[in-house]
């Protein structure tokens, strides 16, 4: 008899797993297969076709794409068991998850946590259809590491708040549909004189200008605010509370971020492979320059390390509940690898790594080009190293605040 | 840390109290001033073998526990963070040997004595001071077996060597035609090299063609995981130093240049802890094992090593001293590094093994 839940829960999850099977098969646009989410990076307007927008909208009916999130606001409220079997056999049908952005890795999660019942009913439902587009209102001109300084305020004018002010590297900011703001409600204090507030992006007095970046992109913006009414009702949690919820959802973004493997999945072929192509091997296999050689194993070891310890911070999450100590350096060391790894594919390349546009280079050599001066951006947006270092100094390793 | 079942979490408290309160770095002061060539306290391995520590990776009919590779490590883990001398590590990699390429014959003969403590085995490869297990000149005539190995880890306090010839492994137990010329190096632990002069040889012949590759690749991993304990124990040494010791009246844990090098360190512990433990775990599963072995043994050399300095100049003059315990762990990190293969023979080897 002891046995016997076992099995159950075992036919169960089969049974899901042959659920999930029919709705791969009759949903599913096979000549989207391999593709990855448009709708996932930060830049560009959203030019769906005709399939991807049938994918986009068969998972967001079904609530698959945040698989995790409670029912009654649209997510698909899978156990997390459930959840896995849905990526593996997402993974074996070749098929993404269409339903992404920071909606979905950053704010959903936190106003699920934060919000009212009014709030999670009107946001969480868009976000998983993939409907709305959110942006980021964080940083300012003069509150970037020091984010708590920020000075943007909102003033209090009964039924509504006044914004005024100016945020910066608002990422997707032009294509953004609504904000997620922090925003100052008290001046006489630093940290409780902060609030968060959530603004759309189409009212009046809100103006947006890309800034173009050292890669040639602009996927970063800033965002000006003048006389910007939001009603109370977009006040999320108390008045004071945001620097508590800001954190929080800081946490959530640099879970996301840590993973400087998709940065590396932006370059494509493994270091090896690219040097066997550019430099070439021996007699007998090895790659032609011996000291290149030492550095992409002494890179490659290093990198396996990490992944290695990205899975480990999981499964500690996981079997311990809440955030596993070493979580706290993923992001450091993943951006920082990932940036290793950049500068070494183009210096592979010599300057056929080099191209910046125009005849004489792949689309993958040109590409490499632009997400190696990106990658710069991951070292210091959603907490710089050094924050991360501070971080980890006092909360983890206990070291005394700093004078 | 791994996620553990409640066996592995008992045997990891079991040797963490253990080596706390029965086996600190006093311990090892006492053999240092015994003087003893083998360089461990016997009744404390014989402790060790009692609680069952000698025959993790034993199989149960041959007298050991089998709890695996995992289990192995942790053990050798909190040994490696109070510095205890002992032949565990060395015995447990003979052990290895015999039962990947040990005939019935021969497990029956040994492994219940290693399991026991009653045996102590050890593994002599290399013939020079660097790690090459292609340069063996080491040969078997007739059963008997001649050369001389460099550098063998426990040689004083070992009854057999598993020892590498040009045609595989050989187990040769000591006594006559076996001479060991003592080898002190800077850890003061037991080291020496071996002649085997015309030595009766039995052959490891019942395991695949990469026998030694395989025992060598274990032996990384172990060796790793005596790594990894010393990394945390000069981590956390340090920290708590750090938190202690105040200048310009302030305690130096407040000057954010330390905290900056002190996350920097907790990160690559991370990566060291993770790549050594996803050795162990490869074992354990029998997949992909040269090259997670590989890379841990190579994330132990680089994170070992710069943690060693570190800890030294973090400590200012005061890590300088015999008196304190912080320079037995930079001499014996060294000494570890360079054995079953230092850092650019690792990276070779990892990058063969990539096919690159």
């Amino acid at each position: 008899m002891a046995t016997q839940p076992e099995i159950d829960t075992h036919s169960e999850e089969e049974a899901f797993r042959e659920e999930v099977r029919q709705f791969l098969a009759t949903h599913f646009p096979p000549e989207l297969k391999g593709e990855g989410n448009p709708g996932a990076g930060i830049e560009g307007d959203l030019d769906e076709t005709e399939a991807q927008k049938k994918w986009r909208l068969a998972m967001g009916e079904r609530g698959w794409g945040t698989p995790t999130w409670p029912k009654e606001y649209g997510g698909g409220g899978l156990t997390r068991k459930q959840a896995a079997i849905l990526n593996e056999e997402l993974a074996k049908a070749g098929a993404y998850n269409p339903i992404g952005g920071m909606g979905v890795m950053m704010f959903g999660p936190t106003l699920l946590e934060f919000g009212s019942e009014e709030q999670k009913h009107e946001h969480i439902p868009p976000i998983c259809k993939g409907e709305v587009r959110w942006c980021q209102g964080y940083s300012e001109p003069n509150a970037g590491s020091d984010l708590a300084n920020l000075q943007t305020m909102a003033e209090d004018k009964g039924d509504h708040y006044l914004v005024n002010g100016q945020k910066t590297w608002t990422s997707g900011g032009q294509w953004a549909d609504k904000c997620f703001c922090l925003v100052r409600t008290d001046r006489s204090d630093k940290h409780k004189g902060i609030s968060f507030l959530l603004i759309d992006m189409d009212v009046p007095g809100v103006e947006v200008k890309p800034i173009q970046m050292i890669s040639g992109m602009s996927p970063f913006c800033e965002t000006f605010f003048t006389d910007v009414k939001v009603p109370k009702e977009n006040l999320v949690g108390e008045e004071g509370q945001g620097w508590t919820i800001g954190k929080r959802l800081l946490q959530h973004e640099r879970t996301n971020l840590s993973g400087g493997g998709s940065m590396a999945r932006l370059m494509g072929a493994s270091l090896s492979d690219i040097a066997k192509k550019y430099i070439g091997t021996d007699s007998e296999g090895r790659l032609a320059d011996p000291v290149m050689r030492d550095r992409i194993a002494d890179f490659e070891i290093r990198w396996n390390a990490f992944l290695l310890t990205a899975r480990r911070a999981a499964e500690e999450s996981k079997a311990q509940g809440g955030v596993s100590e070493i979580s706290s350096v993923l992001k450091k060391v993943g951006t920082k690898l990932g940036q290793e790894r950049a500068e070494m594919a183009i210096e592979i390349m010599g300057l056929q790594g080099l191209g910046w546009e125009g005849e004489g280079f792949t689309d993958s050599e040109l590409r490499g080009v632009r997400a190696w001066l990106f990658g710069k951006a991951t070292t210091i947006y959603g907490g710089s190293t050094e924050i991360q270092n501070n971080i980890i100094a006092k909360r983890v390793l206990g070291m005394l605040d700093h004078q | 840390m791994a996620i553990l079942n409640e066996e592995q979490e008992m045997l990891r408290d079991m040797a963490r109290d253990w080596a706390k309160n029965e086996s600190p770095v006093t311990e090892w002061r006492k053999v240092r001033r015994d003087g003893d060539e083998a360089a461990y306290d016997r009744n404390a391995y014989a402790t060790m073998s009692e609680m069952g520590w000698a025959g993790v990776i034993i199989p149960e009919d041959h007298g050991g526990s089998d709890f695996g590779w995992l289990s192995a490590g942790l053990v050798i883990e909190e040994l490696g963070k109070t510095i205890t001398a002992s032949p565990l590590v060395a015995s447990t990699i003979a052990a290895s040997a015999i039962i990947m390429g040990g005939s019935d014959e021969q497990k029956a003969k040994w492994l219940p004595k290693l399991a026991s403590g009653e045996a102590v085995g050890t593994i002599a490869v290399d013939e020079g001071p660097r790690h090459d297990p292609s340069q063996i000149e080491t040969s078997v005539s007739a059963g008997k077996i001649s050369g001389t190995k460099a550098f063998v880890h426990e040689a004083h306090g070992a009854d057999v060597f598993v020892v590498a010839a040009k045609d595989g492994l050989y187990l040769a137990e000591k006594g006559e035609g076996v001479s060991l010329s003592t080898r002190k190096l800077a850890d003061l632990r037991s080291h020496a090299e071996v002649t085997f002069d015309g030595v009766a040889a039995d052959k490891l012949a019942s395991g695949k063609d990469t026998l030694i590759d395989d025992v060598l690749d274990r032996a990384r991993v172990l060796t790793a995981c005596e790594m990894l304990g010393m990394a945390q124990a000069i981590f956390d040494t340090t920290l708590d130093y750090l938190k202690q010791r105040v200048q310009f009246n302030q305690v130096l844990a407040t000057f954010q240049a330390l905290q900056h090098r002190m996350a920097d360190l907790f990160a690559d512990l991370a990566l060291m802890r993770s790549a050594v433990e996803g050795g162990l775990q490869a074992i354990d599963g029998g997949f992909g094992i040269s090259r997670a072995a590989t890379q841990a043994k190579a994330e132990a050399n680089r994170v070992l090593h710069l943690m060693s300095r570190e800890g030294i100049q973090l400590h200012g003059g005061i890590g300088m001293t015999d008196e304190y315990d912080i320079g037995f762990y930079l001499k014996r990190a060294r000494v570890l590094e360079a054995s079953f293969g230092d850092t650019s023979y690792l990276k070779r080897r990892f990058a063969e093994l990539s096919g690159y």
